[in-house]
C-alpha cells in the first residue's frame, strides 16, 4: 500500500491473534478437559492444561461407553455417521450430476416444470416440514435405517445449480465434434463431461460431506434404536440423557471425536473446500 | 432458460435421467409440504377415531396469533437473529480486513479462521455451554471475579447470550471466507488513488471498500438471516432447550416441541406453513439480488 504505517499493521496483527484465540478456545478447552479425570470436574473450575488421563478416557468412550449414564460406545455411532456421510454426499452428487445433464443437454416437454420442483427443494428445509416428513418416512417403513437416514436428505437444488452452471460453460463443440464421432448422449456424458467435472465434483464432495456428517435434527427423530444413533446427535444423549451433571471429560472426549473428522477434511482439502463453498453459493 | 444451441434427441432418457432427483423431491418435499399445508386448516381427530378430524380454515393460524407463546417465539427469533447475524458478519468483517492487509501471513491465518465451518451446531452449543457452565466453566469463574453472577439455567438474557455467542462462533469462518473474496475483488488502483489525494485508511473503507463490499454483504446477511432461523435447531436443542421460561425457544424448535413433544398437529403444521412462508420470501429476495446487484 502507499503509506508504511508499522503501527498499523502490528494492530492488525494483534487484532487477527485475539482472533484466532477466539476461534481457537472452544476447542482447546475440550481437549484439554478430555484428558482429565472426572474428578477434577466435582472440584471446581475448570483446568487449563492438560492432565493424565487421556488415554483412558477415549478408550473408554470409544470401547464401553457408560450406559447407566446414558453413553453407548461411540465406536459404532461414529461408523454410522461416516455411512450416513457417505451416503448422502454419493447420493446427492450422482442424482444431481444426472438431473443437470438431462436440464442442459436436452430438450423436452416439460423441462421447466422439472427445473421449478427441483428448485422447490431450496426452499423447504427439513426443519420447517419435520412433522409431515416424519410421517411419510414411518409410513415407509425406514425408521431406524441408514436408507431412511440418507435417502430425505439427498435431493439437492445447489449441487443440481452448481453442475448446470458449469455445463453451461462447457464448449458447444466438444458435443457436437461427439456427436460427428458418433457418440451417443451417455457415452458423452461418461467419457467427455465427468472427466471434465472431476474437479467441481471435488468440491461438492467436501461440502456435502461435511453437510451429511453434521446432521443432527433428522437422526434424532428418525432413530431410536442405538444402533442407529451417530454421533453428532448421540453427544446430546450423553448431554441432556443424565439426571445428574454429564460426566464431562467423556463428552469432551466425544465431541472431540465428533468434531475431528470434518476438521481433517477442511484442513487438507482447504482449497477445493473454499472453492465449493464460494461458488455452490452464488 | 437457456439450453445448449444443439442438443441430444431422445425421446425417454431425460426423464430417465431426472426420474430420481425427481422422485425423491416428490415423495420427501413436495408431498409432506403439501401435508403441512392440508393439516394446518384441519382440527386433528383423536386416536380412537371417534372424532374424525374437522375442516377448521385458518382457525389454527389465528389461534397462533392469539397465542402469546407464539409471539414470544416470534420475538425471541428476532433477537437470537440479529444477535447472530451482527455478531458474527461484524468480527468476520474486521478479521477479513486485517487479513486483507497481511502478505505473507495471509494463508495461515486464513488456514486457522476457518476451520469452525466443520463443526456440528449441536456441537458448538455444547462447547459454549461448557465453557459457561456456572458450576465449572471458566468464563463464570471469571465473570465472577468481576462481579457478575452468570447462570444461564435461570436468568434468560445470559442463556440468550451464549445461544447467540455458540451460533456466531460456528458461523464466522463463512462470513470471514466471503468477505475476504469480496475484498480481494476491489481494485487497488481506487485505493491508491484515494491515499495519494490524502485519504485516511478510515475514510478509505467507509467510502470506498464498504460500498463496494455491499453485494456480498447483502448476500452474507440474507445466508445468516436463514441459518440463524432454521440451522440453529442444534444449539438449542442440545443446550438451553428452549428455556429458560421460553427465553430461547425460537420458531423451529417451537413446530419441533409442538409436534413431536406436545403432539399438537394442527398447530405445529400451522408453525411449519409459517416458516415455509419465510424461506420462500428470503430465497426470492436471494434471487431477485443476483440478478440485480446492489451496486453503486
Amino acid at each position: 500500500m502507499v503509506e508504511n504505517d508499522r503501527w498499523g499493521i502490528f494492530f492488525a496483527h494483534l487484532v487477527l491473534i485475539l482472533g484466532v484465540a477466539l476461534v481457537v478456545f472452544p476447542v482447546y478447552i475440550a481437549v484439554i478437559a478430555s484428558t482429565h479425570p472426572s474428578g477434577t470436574f466435582v472440584r471446581g473450575v475448570m483446568p487449563l492444561l492438560p492432565g493424565p488421563n487421556a488415554l483412558e478416557n477415549y478408550r473408554t468412550v470409544i470401547f464401553e461407553g457408560r450406559s447407566r449414564a446414558g453413553t453407548p460406545p461411540i465406536g459404532g455411532m461414529l461408523w454410522n455417521s461416516f455411512v450416513m456421510a457417505m451416503a448422502i454426499t454419493v447420493g446427492k452428487l450422482s442424482i444431481s450430476i444426472l438431473s443437470a445433464f438431462a436440464i442442459v443437454y436436452f430438450r423436452f416437454p416439460f423441462r421447466m416444470f422439472f427445473f421449478w420442483v427441483i428448485f422447490l427443494t431450496l426452499m423447504l428445509p427439513v426443519e420447517v416440514r419435520i412433522v409431515p416428513t416424519f410421517q411419510v418416512v414411518a409410513d415407509l417403513g425406514m425408521l431406524n435405517s441408514f436408507a431412511g437416514l440418507s435417502i430425505p436428505l439427498i435431493a439437492s437444488a445447489t449441487a443440481t445449480f452448481l453442475f448446470r452452471q458449469f455445463f453451461m460453460t462447457v464448449p458447444e463443440e466438444l458435443m457436437e465434434a461427439a456427436r460427428v464421432d458418433g457418440a451417443g448422449p451417455l457415452k458423452f456424458f461418461k467419457d467427455i463431461l465427468l472427466p471434465l467435472s472431476i474437479t467441481n465434483i471435488a468440491a461438492l464432495f467436501v461440502i456435502m460431506f461435511i453437510y451429511g456428517w453434521n446432521q443432527y435434527l433428522w437422526p434424532l427423530l428418525i432413530t431410536t434404536d442405538p444402533e442407529y444413533y451417530t454421533i453428532v446427535m448421540g453427544i446430546q444423549r450423553m448431554v441432556t440423557g443424565g439426571d445428574s451433571e454429564p460426566l464431562w471429560h467423556l463428552v469432551m472426549a466425544t465431541v472431540v471425536l465428533a468434531a475431528l473428522p470434518p476438521i481433517l477434511v477442511i484442513l487438507f482439502m482447504q482449497r477445493l473446500f473454499v472453492k465449493g463453498l464460494t461458488e455452490t453459493e452464488k | 432458460m437457456q439450453t445448449k444451441r444443439s442438443t441430444f434427441r431422445n425421446g425417454w432418457l431425460p426423464y430417465a435421467l431426472l426420474a430420481p432427483q425427481i422422485i425423491i423431491t416428490l415423495i420427501f418435499f413436495v408431498w409432506p409440504a403439501s401435508q403441512a399445508l392440508m393439516q394446518s386448516v384441519y382440527r386433528q381427530g383423536d386416536a380412537f377415531g371417534v372424532r374424525p378430524p374437522t375442516f377448521v380454515g385458518l382457525r389454527n393460524f389465528a389461534m397462533l396469533f392469539d397465542d402469546s407463546l407464539y409471539l414470544n417465539s416470534l420475538k425471541v427469533t428476532l433477537y437470537f437473529s440479529v444477535g447472530t447475524t451482527v455478531l458474527s458478519m461484524g468480527l468476520a468483517l474486521l478479521f477479513a480486513v486485517m487479513v486483507n492487509r497481511m502478505i505473507r501471513s495471509k494463508d495461515t491465518y486464513t488456514t486457522f479462521l476457518v476451520w469452525p465451518y466443520a463443526i456440528a451446531p449441536a456441537i458448538a452449543g455444547v462447547l459454549w455451554w461448557f465453557i459457561f457452565n456456572p458450576n465449572i466453566g471458566i468464563l463464570p469463574y471469571v465473570l465472577n471475579g468481576i462481579g457478575y453472577d452468570w447462570n444461564h439455567r435461570s436468568s434468560s438474557s445470559d442463556a440468550m447470550i451464549l445461544v447467540i455467542v455458540a451460533a456466531a462462533w460456528k458461523q464466522i469462518s463463512y462470513n470471514f471466507l466471503f468477505f475476504l473474496a469480496g475484498l480481494q475483488s476491489i481494485p487497488q488502483s481506487l485505493l491508491e488513488a484515494a491515499a495519494i489525494d490524502g485519504a485516511s485508511r478510515m475514510k478509505r473503507f467507509w467510502t470506498i471498500v464498504f460500498p463496494l463490499l455491499s453485494p456480498v454483504t447483502f448476500f452474507l446477511l440474507v445466508v445468516n438471516i436463514v441459518y440463524a432461523m432454521f440451522d440453529t435447531f442444534g444449539v438449542i436443542h442440545a443446550t438451553t432447550e428452549g428455556g429458560p421460561s421460553q427465553a430461547t425457544n425460537i420458531l423451529v424448535y417451537k413446530v419441533f416441541r409442538d409436534g413431536f413433544v406436545n403432539l399438537n398437529m394442527g398447530s405445529s403444521a400451522a408453525q411449519s406453513v409459517i416458516l415455509m412462508g419465510i424461506v420462500i420470501i428470503l430465497t426470492v429476495i436471494q434471487f431477485r439480488y443476483i440478478e440485480r446487484r446492489v451496486n453503486y
